[in-house]
C-alpha cells in the first residue's frame, strides 16, 4: 500500500551553503537518498566531506548563516525552510541525533534521570512521575545495570560506554522514527564500540526506525548498516548496497580508501597504498569532479563539470566517467 | 635510500590563509572602535596638557569664579577661577600617570608570583595564593588610609596602595591561565625534550597566556582610574594644587546647588576613561581569543 | 639459539628495559576517615627493546599505556622498578645527565593540534629538542632544522611558518620532524595516528616505517589499533589494567593468541568487507582500575574464568618461543581457531 511504500525520510538534491573564514562555500550539493522505515544507511568520508553537515541539515542544527537548497522531507512534510520553533517539535520527538563525543553530549550539572526524562516531559507532555518511570525502563533497555539505583547519578560517575548509552536512550525516549548517529563509537574502546552498535542495531529494528550512520571508518559501515554512500568534498561519489558496494568499488576515492588501511597479518614491510594529494578545503572545491586533483586516472574533461550518476549495478552508483577504467580491476574484499 | 622517501611522500599542499585581517576584523568591532577612541581620548588630552592648555591650571582667579561657559572659558570656571578644561586636561594626567604606574606594579609582582605558583605547585603555590587572598580580602580604601597616615597623603601613596591592590588580580588569573597551558600537550613535549620548569615559563607559558594579561590590564586600569578618583576624593590622593579628577568631584560637593555642572565635568570625565578601557578590554578579548581558537 | 647466539644476545645490552614497573597514583580523600584510594595506573610492567626492533603496545583505556609512555619518557617517577636506556637507570641519574640522556629517546604525541605551541614557529618548535640540551649557532639550527624537514616531506620555507596554517597530518609530521631532530635511537609514539584520517594515516605511516628502514630507529608505538601496530612493530605486548597479559611476536598473537582479552580486541576490530553483517557480542563488564583485586583482572570479562582464576593471579609466562602469557589457560586458548581477520 502507498502508506508503506512513502520513504520515512527523502533528501532530494540537497546542497548546503556556509560562511567560512574564506567567504561562502559550497559544503554540500547533490546529495539524493531516501530510506523507509526500518532501513539504515552510512554515511562514510573523512574530515571535511560534509557527512556530519549533512546531518545537522537534517535536524534543523545548522548556523543561522547556512543556506540550505533542495528538499528534505520526513515522512512527507517538508523540513527545509521550517521555522526554528517548529523544528523543535520535531527534534528529539520524530527525528533523533546521538553525537560522538559521549563526554561533552551530558550536562554534568543534572542528572542522567532528569536528561532522559527531558524529551518526554517536554514532547508527551507526561509528569515527571512518569516520566522517571520511562526513563528507567529506557535506562535499563540500553543496558545500564542498575537503572533504578542510578537513575540518579550524575554522568561523571559513568563511562564512555555507559554515557553513550544514556545518550542512546535520550535520542529515543520519544520513539522517533529517525534515527542519526555521527560517529557514535569513534570515542570509544574498541571492545565497547562493537556493543555499542550492536545496541543500536537491535533498537533500530525493534522499533522499525530508519537509521542513518556517520562514520570514517568502513569496517563499522561494512557491518552496521545495509546501504552505504560515501562522500568527497561535500559530494556522493558513490553509493549503493553495502555488499555490492564493498565486493567491487567503483569510485577511485573509495578505492583509495579501501587500500589505505592496514590490515592485520600482512607481511612485514608492507607499504601502505596512499591517496596523492590533500583534501581540499570548502572553499577551493574544484569546478568538476572534487577529486580530480588527487586520482591517478583523471582526464580533462573530468574536471570540466560534476560528472552524473552512473549505474554500475543494482542500484550501485558511481560519480565517476572513467569507471570503466577504475572498475577494471575488481577492488574490494568480497563474502 | 634517500631517494624512494622524497619519491613517495606525496606533494603538500599548504593549508595556507590569507593574513587573518585582524585590522579589519578590529575596526569592524564595535566595542573595540568605542573603546579605542575614547581611551585615546583621555590619553591624548593628558598628552595636549604637557604641550598647551587654554588656561593654566594653577591660575587662581577669584574675580572670574564660577563662570558658566563661555568664549573665554570654554565649560565655565570653578570655585577659585581655575578654567575647568585646563583642570580636565591636567587631571587626565595624573589619571593616567596613577593607572600605569599602579597597574605595573600589579602586573609585575602579580605575574611573576603567578607564574611562579602555576610552576612550582605544591606549598609554594598554597602559600602565594593564600597570601594573595589575604591581600585581597582587605579593603582597598583602608589600606590606603592606612598608608597615607604613615606615609603622609600624596600621589605616591595613591599609587602605591592602588597598585598594591592589584597584585592579587594579576596573581590568580596568570596562576589560572598558567595552570592551563602546563595542562597542555605542547608542555609536556618540552619536558620530554628536556626543558626546565624555568625556560618553559618563559618560553610557552607566558607567551600563551600574554593576550589575556593585556585584557585583564585595560580592565584593572578602569579599576584603577575609579580607585584613584575616590582616594582624591577623600583627599588622600594627589594634593592640591595638583589637578585631580576626584578632588574636583569633592571641591563640586559642596556647591551641588550653585553649579551642579562642576560635578558633572569630572564625573563624566571619569566615565568616559572607565567606560573607554572596559571597552577596549571586551573588544580585545574578542579580537585575540578566537584568534587563538581558531589557531587549532 | 646456538651457545654462540646467546652468549652474544646476552652480553648485548638491550636498548630499553623496563623490569616491574608499578605505577600508583594517590586519589584525593573522600572522607576524613578513611586513607586515600590508590589507582594502579601499572601493575609491574617488564619489558625489553632492543636496538633497531620496535616494540608495540596495545591497550583500551584504563590498560595504563599512556602511563607507560610517560614512565618510559622519564617524565614520571615510577612508585617502584626501573627504566633503563642502554644499561643505565633513568630515574638515578642526576638532573643533569638526564637532560643529555634525552638526546637518544624522544616522544611523538597523540594530539596533533595540542603538541605544537601555536604561538611558536615551526623552526623554533622542531629544534626545542636541540636548544634544551645547550646553547648552539643559529645558523647550524636552522640548517638542521631544514634537514630533518626534508625528511619528513615538508619544506624549508614551512620552518617559518605558524602551527596553525597545517593540516593535521603535517603537524603530525612536524612533531615526526622534532623527535628526529636529536637523531635518537628510541622514539616513543603515543598513539600517533589516531586522530588522523585514514588516508592521511596511511601517509604518515609509510613515513614512519621509512625513518625506520633508514635510521634503524627503535619504535615504542602505543596504539589502540592492532593493524597500526602489526605494521611496525617487530613485538606486541597487549596490556590490560596495567600488566602486560601477552608479549609476542605479531604473527604469535593474530595465528594463535594465549590470552582471551588478545582475542577480544581481534575480534572487536569491524572488518571492511562485504557480507560481514553483525555479530552478537556479549555483554561484558567493565572493569575499574583502583587497588588491585586478587586473581585475573580479566576474570570478570572473560569466558573462560573460573574460580582459580578469580583466585589467583596469572603470572606472565613462556608458552612458547619468543611468546609470553598471562593466563592459567593459555594453553587452551592458543588451541582455539585463530579468529578470523580481514586478510591482506
Amino acid at each position: 500500500m502507498t502508506v508503506t511504500d512513502t520513504p520515512m525520510i527523502e533528501v532530494s538534491d540537497l546542497g548546503i551553503r556556509l560562511n567560512t573564514s574564506r567567504g561562502p562555500a559550497q559544503a554540500v550539493r547533490g546529495v539524493s537518498f531516501a530510506l523507509k522505515r526500518g532501513e539504515t544507511l552510512g554515511l562514510v568520508g573523512e574530515s571535511g566531506c560534509g557527512k556530519s553537515i549533512t546531518a545537522l541539515a537534517l535536524m534543523g542544527l545548522l548556523p543561522d548563516s547556512a543556506v540550505v537548497s533542495g528538499s528534505v522531507r520526513l515522512d512527507g512534510s517538508e523540513l527545509v525552510g521550517l521555522s526554528d520553533a517548529n523544528y523543535c517539535k520535531l527534534r528529539g520527538n520524530r527525528i533523533s541525533m546521538i553525537f560522538q563525543e559521549p563526554m561533552t553530549a551530558l550536562n554534568p550539572m543534572h542528572t542522567i534521570g532528569r536528561q532522559v526524562a527531558e524529551p518526554l516531559r517536554r514532547h508527551t507532555g507526561c509528569s515527571a512521575a512518569e516520566a522517571r518511570k520511562e526513563a528507567i525502563a529506557l535506562l535499563d533497555r540500553v543496558g545500564l545495570p542498575d537503572a533504578g539505583k542510578r537513575v540518579d547519578a550524575y554522568p561523571h560517575q559513568f563511562s564512555g560506554g555507559q554515557r553513550q548509552r544514556i545518550t542512546i536512550a535520550m535520542a529515543l525516549a520519544c520513539q522517533p522514527d529517525v534515527l542519526i548517529a555521527d560517529e557514535p563509537t569513534t570515542a570509544l574502546d574498541v571492545t565497547i564500540q562493537g556493543q555499542i552498535l550492536d545496541l543500536i542495531a537491535d533498537l533500530v529494528e525493534e522499533r522499525g526506525m530508519s537509521m542513518i550512520l556517520i562514520s570514517h571508518d568502513l569496517g563499522v559501515i561494512a557491518e552496521n548498516v545495509q546501504r552505504m554512500m560515501v562522500m568527497y568534498g561535500g559530494t556522493v561519489i558513490e553509493s549503493g548496497e553495502t555488499n555490492a558496494v564493498f565486493t567491487r568499488m567503483g569510485h577511485p576515492y573509495t578505492q583509495g580508501l579501501f587500500r589505505a588501511r592496514p590490515r592485520l597479518g600482512a607481511p612485514k614491510g608492507t607499504r601502505l597504498t596512499t591517496i596523492a594529494g590533500t583534501v581540499p578545503e570548502l572553499a577551493d572545491l574544484p569546478a568538476g569532479c572534487t577529486f580530480a586533483d588527487r586520482c591517478a586516472i583523471v582526464e580533462a574533461r573530468c574536471r570540466a563539470a560534476l560528472p552524473d550518476v552512473v549505474d554500475v549495478g543494482v542500484a550501485h552508483g558511481v560519480r565517476c566517467l572513467r569507471t570503466d577504467v577504475s572498475m577494471a580491476t575488481p577492488i574490494g574484499a568480497g563474502t | 635510500m634517500s631517494t624512494p622517501l622524497t619519491a613517495t611522500v606525496p606533494a603538500i599542499a599548504p593549508a595556507t590563509r590569507p593574513a587573518t585581517g585582524f585590522r579589519r576584523r578590529a575596526l569592524r568591532l564595535r566595542s573595540f572602535v568605542l573603546g579605542a577612541a575614547l581611551s585615546l581620548l583621555v590619553l591624548g588630552a593628558a598628552l595636549l596638557s604637557l604641550l598647551w592648555t587654554p588656561w593654566s591650571a594653577y591660575d587662581i582667579d577669584v574675580a572670574s569664579k564660577l563662570h558658566p561657559p563661555s568664549a573665554a572659558h570654554w565649560l565655565g570656571t570653578d570655585v577659585l577661577g581655575r578654567d575647568i578644561v585646563s583642570l580636565l586636561l591636567v587631571g587626565a594626567r595624573s589619571t593616567i600617570l596613577v593607572g600605569v604606574i599602579a597597574v605595573g606594579i600589579g602586573l609585575t609582582f602579580g605575574v611573576c608570583l603567578g607564574l611562579i605558583a602555576a610552576a612550582r605547585k605544591g606549598w609554594t603555590e598554597e602559600l602565594i595564593m593564600r597570601m594573595s587572598d589575604f591581600t585581597f580580602a582587605f579593603p582597598a580604601v583602608l589600606s590606603a588610609i592606612m598608608l597615607a597616615a604613615v606615609a603622609g597623603p600624596g600621589m605616591v601613596t595613591s599609587i602605591t596602595a592602588i597598585g598594591i591592590f592589584q597584585i592579587p588580580t594579576f596573581v590568580r588569573v596568570t596562576r589560572g591561565s598558567a595552570n592551563a597551558v602546563w595542562a597542555r600537550e605542547f608542555v609536556l613535549a618540552a619536558r620530554a625534550a628536556g626543558k626546565g620548569k624555568f625556560r618553559i615559563t618563559i618560553e610557552h607559558v607566558l607567551p600563551n597566556i600574554l593576550s589575556i594579561l593585556i585584557v585583564q590590564a585595560t580592565i584593572q586600569f578602569a579599576l584603577a582610574i575609579l580607585a584613584e578618583a575616590a582616594l582624591s576624593y577623600l583627599g588622600l590622593g594627589t594634593q592640591p594644587p595638583q589637578p585631580s579628577w576626584g578632588r574636583m568631584l569633592n571641591d563640586a560637593q559642596t556647591l551641588l546647588f550653585q553649579s551642579p555642572m562642576l560635578a558633572v565635568y569630572p564625573g563624566a570625565a571619569i566615565a568616559i576613561a572607565v567606560l573607554g578601557l572596559n571597552l577596549l578590554g571586551d573588544g580585545l578579548r574578542d579580537l585575540l581569543d578566537p584568534r587563538l581558537a581558531r589557531e587549532r | 639459539m646456538t651457545m654462540l647466539d646467546q652468549s652474544s644476545a646476552a652480553s648485548e645490552t638491550p636498548l630499553l628495559d623496563v623490569r616491574d614497573v608499578v605505577q600508583r597514583y594517590t586519589l584525593p580523600r573522600e572522607s576524613l576517615f578513611k586513607p586515600a584510594a590508590q589507582v594502579h595506573a601499572l601493575n609491574g610492567v617488564t619489558a625489553q627493546v632492543r636496538a633497531g626492533k620496535s616494540l608495540g603496545v596495545v591497550g583500551e583505556s584504563g590498560s595504563g599505556k599512556s602511563t607507560f609512555a610517560r614512565v618510559l619518557m622519564a617524565l614520571e617517577r615510577p612508585s617502584s622498578g626501573s627504566v633503563s636506556l642502554l644499561g643505565r637507570d633513568l630515574n638515578q641519574l642526576p638532573a643533569d645527565e638526564l637532560r643529555r640522556a634525552r638526546r637518544d629517546f624522544q616522544m611523538v604525541f597523540q594530539d596533533p593540534y595540542g603538541s605544537l605551541d601555536p604561538r611558536q614557529t615551526i623552526a623554533r618548535i622542531v629544534a626545542e629538542p636541540l636548544t634544551a640540551l645547550g646553547r648552539i649557532d643559529r645558523g647550524a639550527l636552522r640548517e638542521r632544522v631544514a634537514a630533518v624537514l626534508r625528511q619528513v616531506g615538508l619544506r624549508d620555507a614551512d620552518m617559518d611558518k605558524f602551527p596553525h596554517e597545517f593540516s593535521g597530518g603535517q603537524r603530525q609530521r612536524i612533531a615526526i620532524a622534532r623527535a628526529l631532530i636529536t637523531q635518537p635511537k628510541l622514539i616513543v609514539a603515543d598513539e600517533p595516528v589516531s586522530a588522523l584520517d585514514v588516508s592521511v594515516q596511511a601517509q604518515v605511516l609509510n613515513l614512519m616505517q621509512d625513518l625506520q628502514d633508514q635510521f634503524g630507529l627503535s619504535y615504542i608505538l602505543i596504539s589502540h589499533d592492532l593493524a597500526v601496530v602489526d605494521l611496525l612493530c617487530d613485538e606486541i605486548a597487549v596490556m590490560y589494567l596495567g600488566r602486560v597479559v601477552e608479549q609476542g611476536r605479531p604473527e604469535d598473537l593474530f595465528a594463535h593468541g594465549a590470552h582471551p582479552y588478545t582475542r577480544a580486541l581481534l575480534d572487536a576490530v569491524p572488518r571492511a568487507r562485504a557480507g560481514s553483517g553483525r555479530r552478537r557480542r556479549g555483554a561484558q563488564a567493565i572493569a575499574s582500575q583502583s587497588s588491585g583485586t586478587t586473581g585475573c583482572p580479566y576474570a570478570s570479562r572473560c569466558a573462560l574464568a573460573d574460580p582459580h582464576c578469580r583466585a589467583t593471579a596469572p603470572a606472565l609466562r613462556k608458552v612458547g618461543p619468543g611468546h609470553l602469557a598471562a593466563c592459567h589457560y593459555a594453553e587452551a586458548v592458543m588451541a582455539l581457531p585463530p579468529v578470523a581477520a580481514e586478510g591482506g
